[in-house]
This record gives structure tokens, sequence and C-alpha cells, in this order.
């Protein structure tokens, strides 16, 4: 394996004085789709956000492209999609678009291009406040698609997607991986893991295990990651107790 | 700091403002209407018009760009869009200057129109140049919009920023000497005024009206109204947080 994309090191993380990362290890490798999973109010959405230099931490350190999380010469390099979608409701799709491309320097026409990655051809012109709430998620998507970063970490970002365009931006994911991107993507619905290159399963804060989903399925001896991911709670229980 | 993108900014400003004409309409039509409403109030009062004409058109653009800019930036905060930009290579200050060109171009029009009806058709007359009422209201709107950026920092709702206006700029309306001279309130009163932007923004628009030149109060006061813009654009320049907890 190359060097790591992102490097975490023992990262604690507290929210509203509630501690919500216990001591995150984890080694993003470059190239390829690096899954986040586990179920909600695990630590994802906090994770990530440290991971794009965001959050205020606790303790630990974040390195992104051999930098600390969040510096300057990272911001045109990392990609960040928040679970909410971060548009302008009073702009419309095109309009969106083009602010964004011309803040991150992206080069002309990647607005127009972007928009059809997203398949939002057609739409161009309605604001974003008139679309649907999956129309409106793949505005946020496209514009951390704008100059093609090094670095994706998108949270959530095929939640309430018809399942034909869930299947097409999969396929987006992995063509931006073959271009040598590096994906760092969350879901709460286990049924994505089986499109990631590589998992890391989350629970209360701890990472309960990493590995390529065959590896993950094959340690549990489980037949699917739902199941592989109860097995893994249940032996942390009885480890715990022990 | 990027000029392509504090332009991009600006324009982006006047993109949403430009989708929501309802907005434009009353930013630019409620002044020319309440101008009419005082000079028909002193109707037979004439010298009252008179007093208060330059004055209200100067005050004006503080007020209403207070309280859009104060919308629009909460709402770049809790739509998530503010976090977002801070997380691509864009300075505090390409917003914030972004933000003061768009809203410094929008009261410029504001001002010219509510100038040319008060000075056209109200019959509205000044001791200096009409032009220096308009350039002293664009200054009073960049001003105003400094605040309110600003003071969105400490509206956590939409409903709190709106309080903001009677809270923070009702009593610098009150206090300015508008409504009455300031020597004549009492001393801990004037003292409270001596502080209060408004109360320099008032007193170069009467120094206007009279025909001052910029020697001496004027040139003072437009210092000081410089100077509390750029001291708010800082403050606010510090609200705007890369990280949060």
């Amino acid at each position: 394996m190359n060097e790591a994309v992102i490097s975490i090191r023992d990262l604690h993380v507290a929210r509203g004085g509630r501690p919500v990362l216990h001591g995150i290890t984890l080694e993003v490798p470059p190239g390829m789709i690096t899954g986040l999973l586990g179920p909600s109010g695990c630590g994802k959405t906090t994770l990530m956000r440290a991971v794009v230099g965001v959050q205020r931490i606790t303790s630990g350190e974040v390195r992104v492209l051999g930098q600390r999380a969040g510096s300057p010469a990272l911001r045109s390099r990392v990609g960040y999609v928040t679970q909410a979608p971060a548009v302008y409701e009073d702009l419309s799709v095109v309009e969106n678009l083009r602010y964004f491309a011309r803040v991150l320097g992206a080069p002309t026409g990647a607005a127009e291009a972007t928009i059809a990655t997203v398949g939002l051809e057609g739409a161009e012109r309605q604001l974003a406040r008139d679309l649907s709430g999956g129309q409106r998620a793949r505005v946020s998507l496209a514009t951390a698609l704008l100059n093609r970063p090094e670095v994706l970490v998108l949270d959530e970002p095929t939640v309430g997607l018809d399942p034909v365009l869930r299947e097409s931006l999969w396929a987006t994911f992995h063509r931006l991986a073959a271009g040598g991107a590096t994906l760092l993507v969350s879901s709460h619905v286990m049924d994505e893991a089986a499109r990631c290159d590589r998992l890391v399963l989350m629970r209360e804060g701890r990472i309960l295990a990493e590995d390529t989903p065959p590896g993950i399925l094959a340690s549990t001896g489980a037949p699917d990651i739902e199941r592989a991911f109860l097995a893994l709670v249940r032996s942390h229980a009885t480890e715990a107790a022990s | 700091m990027s000029a392509r993108v504090t332009f991009a900014t600006a324009a982006r400003v006047l993109h949403q403002l430009r989708n929501d004409r309802r907005t434009l309409v009353l930013l630019w039509g409620v002044p020319i209407l309440l101008q009419a409403l005082v000079k028909f109030v002193f109707w037979d009062q004439d010298p009252i018009f008179q007093r208060l004409g330059a004055p209200l058109l100067g005050v004006f653009p503080m007020t209403s760009m207070f309280l859009v800019t104060s919308v629009a930036m909460l709402r770049e905060r809790t739509s998530g869009t503010l976090e977002r930009l801070l997380t691509m290579p864009m300075a505090k200050l390409d917003l914030l200057v972004g933000y003061a060109i768009a809203f410094g171009l929008l009261a410029a029009i504001q001002a010219t129109l509510a100038a040319a009806v008060a000075f056209g058709l109200l019959g509205l007359e000044t001791g200096g140049p009409a032009w220096a009422v308009v350039l002293l209201a664009v200054l009073n709107a960049v001003l105003g919009m400094a605040m309110g950026l600003l003071l969105s920092a400490f509206a956590a709702t939409e409903f709190q920023a709106v309080q903001f206006l009677p809270a923070f700029l009702l009593p610098q309306f009150l206090l300015c000497g508008l409504l009455g001279p300031r020597e004549r309130m009492l001393p801990a009163l004037e003292a409270v005024s001596n502080a209060m932007p408004m109360t320099y923004a008032y007193d170069a628009l009467t120094r206007v009206a009279r025909g001052d030149s910029l020697n001496g109060g004027l040139g003072f006061d437009v210092a000081v109204l410089a100077a509390v813009t750029a001291l708010a654009l800082a403050l606010g320049a510090a609200t705007l947080r890369r990280t949060s907890g």
C-alpha cells in the first residue's frame, strides 16, 4: 500500500461537552473508496469534519496529503459534502455552481460539465429552493466535484436517491478513484458497503473493524456486512465484559 | 485575498437579490415612500421637512442594509454555505468585502432614487450638494452592513436577528439628535450618544445640509464613520470561524 492520504492518530473529539470520538487511529489509502459505516450518531460526521479541518478537536492528530487537516494549502485539494445540502436556496442550479467554481478557481465550463455528472440536465435554471431534496443534494455534491479535488469527503451522499441515480453516482465515484482521487464516503446503509474498496465500521465513537469487504466477511464468518457488524459488536461486548 | 473571489461573491449576492424581486422593490421603494410621507406629515411646516430630509435620506440605507445583511449572513451560517466557503480557498475578507461591494452598490441605487425624488419632486433643498448626501448615504449603508454582519453572529434565529433592529438601531435613532438636540438631553444620554455611530452619521448629514466644507466637524464625522466600519468588519471577520465545536 502506498503512503496514506489521510492519516489519523489517536483522535479525541468532544462536542457540547460530551466525548464523541474516543481515540480514533486510521489510515486511508490513496486512489480508492473507503466507506465509513455505522449507525446514526456513531461519530462518522464528526470524524469527517475533523478530516476536512472544520472540527475543533480535543487531542490527537489528523493529517491529509501530508499536511495538517484544514491547513490553507489543502483548501483547493480537498472537497467536502455535508449531509445537509449546503447550497444557496435563492440561486439557480447553474448560478450556485458557477459561483463555487469561481471561488475554487475551476476551469470555465466546469459548472456545466458537473451538472451532467450528477444528472441535473434540464434543471439548470431552477432555483435550488424549488428542487426536490435529492436534486438539492446533487447540487451540493456537484459543488465538490467542480475542481476535481484529490481528496473527496462525502457525508451520506446517496441518501434518499433513486436507485438508478445511486448506481450512476457510485459509478462516478469509482471513475474518480480510478483517476487517482481518494474518497471517504459515509453511510448508515450497510448495503452500500459492497460498493467500497475498503470499509471502516464505527460504533459509539470507536472503530470496530477496518478491512476490505471480503476481508471483514471472512474474519467474522458472517454472510453480509449487516451481520458482520452485529458479530463485531457482540465480540467487543464480551471483550469488554471479560 | 483574491479579487476573483471577492467579485464573484459580490456578483453572487446580487444574483440572489435579483432572484428576489420583492426584496429589491421594498429596498428601493420604501425610502421614497417614507420620504414622501415625511413631506406630507409636515405639509405646512416646511422648515421641519427641510431639517429632517437630508438626515433621513442618509440614515435610511444604514437601517435597511443592517437588516438585510444580518438576515443574509445568518442564512449563510445556518444553511451550511458559510462553512462550505471556509473550507474552500476563500479569505474571510473576500466574503466581507464581497458583501460590502454588493450592498454598497444596492445602497447607492437606493440613495440615488430617494435623493432624486426628495430633491426633484418634494422640494428638498440643502446648502451642500445632493451628491454629497448620496455619498454619505452609501457610507452609512456600508456601516449598517458591517454592523449587521457583526451582530448576526449573536443571533441564532432569524427572529433574533430581526429584533436587533429595535434593540440596536432604534436607540441610536432616538439619541442621534434627529428628534431633539443632543446638548439638551440628560448628560448621561448625551454621553451615550457620543459613543453611537448613528450620531456621527446624523451630524455629517446635517453639516452637508447646512453647506459645511469637509474641513473641521464634517471631516471628523466621516473619519469616525469609516473607522467604525473598519472596526465592525474586523470584528465581523473574527466571528467567522473555520472550526467549530
